[in-house]
């Protein structure tokens, strides 16, 4: 068991922690947000997107490979492309969760939203 | 391959050398229909009657008085169902006594009863012991009480239930009824049951514990095999003559017509030579008490290295009061699930009454109801030794379970460990 990204960044950007009332697990990601030049449209616009990404997780091994996954996926992403994550996508990046631990990629979905969320939220 | 350390005896254990030895012979050889009038029959019937009288031996009852089944689970089913069917008359819905930390067996038999509307159900709390009081379970008892059923030693915990207590008290009741029913009047007779019998689920008590029918003063009492040395598939419930039971399982007629279904020869015969090897080792009672006590000093043993090296650890169970092999542990901050698939990883094997690792989600019942918080249960990891435990496979065991539980606090959400640790809220 070697999860990525396990940690805390201190004085982070955005955090996101969330509770699964069905289990009890628990969830904490902490981000660090940069900007860069983004090409759209060949417009050339700075947008946001994930430098680090850290996770803690009080829970069973689902809920630990979860969070860490999650982090794997949405680093280096674009907030835009970060919210968009969903729960299957991070079921699949493990290869698939047993149904009764699929709430467990719910939970780190909801977490990696509320981080970012928060940053918006701090942002303004 | 890096070698294993068993710690879920209260799981299953291996089979014993001498059961699967016996049992060899059945498969094959003596490999007749019981049931068969012929000499094949006749091998494998004796095969299954020198099983029931090693058992009747081990429970110190009659042989007739032994009903073989498919394990534990099913005993308790048709000590449950079976005494409600028989017993049940229109007109005065009976009641049955249990407790809330029953194995799932026991509980979601009486359960399901219940919603079925064919009984009225009371499931007594334990103290914070782990053990339920006698008294809270008789003064449970009601006149339409039928069945109590307590377990003898928890799966769980290792806490060994009050039985013989309960038991005298429950004959007293019995005398009380026959009285009434004797000198009662058809208007008195209807509002009462005269039956009143008295079940244990002795499957984790078996090995460690005496299970003599007339110490434990019980009606009923289940086992399982795989709990004692002997082969997974088979167990058996005790049931004392003038016992009213229904059949579950219908069909043949076999084990007295209380069980049908041809027998499980070659389990049935692992299950008596299993019984056998330990009854064997009882009969000097020094040397079995001398095994048992190497046991609980492992298990001592573990207890205090895991106390001394881990902070925010607490014994779910009073210790004074448990079987010599079981101990559960609840560890603040972390989860059991987690914990496991890292000792699981290291090569030990445990098991954990946290929520993740239930298929239902559900934290363990015999925790809760023992009065700890969802996130004390959240962490709790059981261990159980077994007679081939080892000093060096305990101390191994602590050493690693204290880097694995460190190794998860430093990945865990909640800082403050401490047992009153409240859940961290959301972030709004």
């Amino acid at each position: 068991m070697h999860p990525k990204n396990m940690g805390e960044i201190k004085n982070a950007d955005g955090i996101g922690k969330a509770g699964n009332p069905v289990c009890g697990d628990l969830m904490l990601m902490t981000i660090k947000v940069a900007y860069r030049k983004s090409h759209i449209a060949n417009r050339k616009t700075e947008e946001g997107y994930i430098k680090d990404i850290k996770f803690k997780t009080l829970g069973c091994g689902a809920a630990i490979a979860t969070a860490s996954i999650a982090t794997t996926l949405i680093k280096g992403k674009s907030l835009a492309d970060a919210k968009k994550i969903t729960n299957d996508e991070i079921a699949k990046a493990l290869g698939g969760l047993p149904k009764v631990k699929m709430h467990c990629s719910m939970l780190a979905m909801e977490v990696v939203k509320k981080a970012i969320d928060d940053y918006e939220k701090k942002k303004k | 391959m890096k070698k294993r350390i068993y710690l879920d005896y209260a799981a299953t254990i291996p089979i014993k050398k001498e059961a699967a030895e016996k049992m060899l012979p059945y498969f094959s050889g003596s490999f007749g229909n019981p049931s068969s009038i012929h000499s094949f029959g006749r091998e494998a019937r004796a095969a299954i009657d020198e099983a029931r009288r090693e058992v009747s031996k081990f429970l110190k009852c009659k042989p007739t008085e032994i009903l073989f089944t498919s394990g534990g689970t099913e005993a308790d089913n048709l000590a449950i169902r079976g005494v409600v069917s028989a017993v049940s008359r229109v007109g005065l819905k009976p009641h049955i006594v249990t407790t809330a930390i029953e194995h799932d067996a026991v509980i979601k038999t009486v359960r399901d009863l219940e919603k079925r509307g064919l009984i009225e159900a009371s499931y007594i709390k334990p103290q914070p012991s782990g053990a339920v009081l006698a008294e809270d379970v008789i003064s449970a008892i009601k006149d339409n009480t039928i069945l109590v059923s307590v377990m003898y030693v928890n799966n769980e915990t290792g806490v060994i239930q009050p039985i013989r207590e309960i038991g005298k008290k429950i004959l007293e009741i019995k005398k009380l009824r026959m009285g009434r029913k004797q000198t009662g009047k058809a208007k008195e007779l209807a509002k009462f049951y005269s039956e009143l019998y008295f079940h244990t689920d002795a499957a984790q008590a078996a090995g460690y514990l005496d299970c003599y029918a007339d110490k434990l003063m019980a009606d009923l009492i289940s086992l399982s095999a795989h709990k004692i040395g002997g082969p997974k598939g088979a167990g058996c419930l005790y049931v004392r003559a003038g016992t009213k039971l229904q059949p579950t399982q219908t069909g043949g007629g076999q084990e007295f017509r209380m069980r049908a279904g041809t027998e499980n020869v070659v389990s049935i015969v692992g299950f008596g030579e299993a019984v056998r090897a330990d009854e064997r080792r009882k009969t000097c009672l020094a040397g079995r008490q001398a095994k048992d006590e190497s046991v609980k000093k492992l298990k001592e043993k573990l207890i205090e290295g895991t106390m001394k090296k881990i902070a925010d650890v607490q014994v779910n169970g009073d210790q004074k009061i448990s079987a010599p092999h079981i101990v559960n542990f609840s560890f603040g901050c972390v989860e059991g699930e987690s914990i496991l698939l890292n000792l699981d990883l290291a090569g030990i094997a445990v098991s954990t009454g946290s929520a993740c690792s239930s298929g239902s989600l559900e934290p363990s019942h015999t925790l809760l109801a023992m009065g700890l918080s969802v996130p004390q249960t959240h962490g709790s990891v059981r261990f159980s030794l077994g007679r081939e435990t080892t000093k060096e496979e305990i101390d191994y065991t602590v050493k690693v379970l204290a880097k694995v539980v460190k190794r998860l606090r430093d990945m865990s959400v909640v800082k403050a460990c401490s047992h009153k640790t409240e859940r961290v809220k959301n972030n709004e």
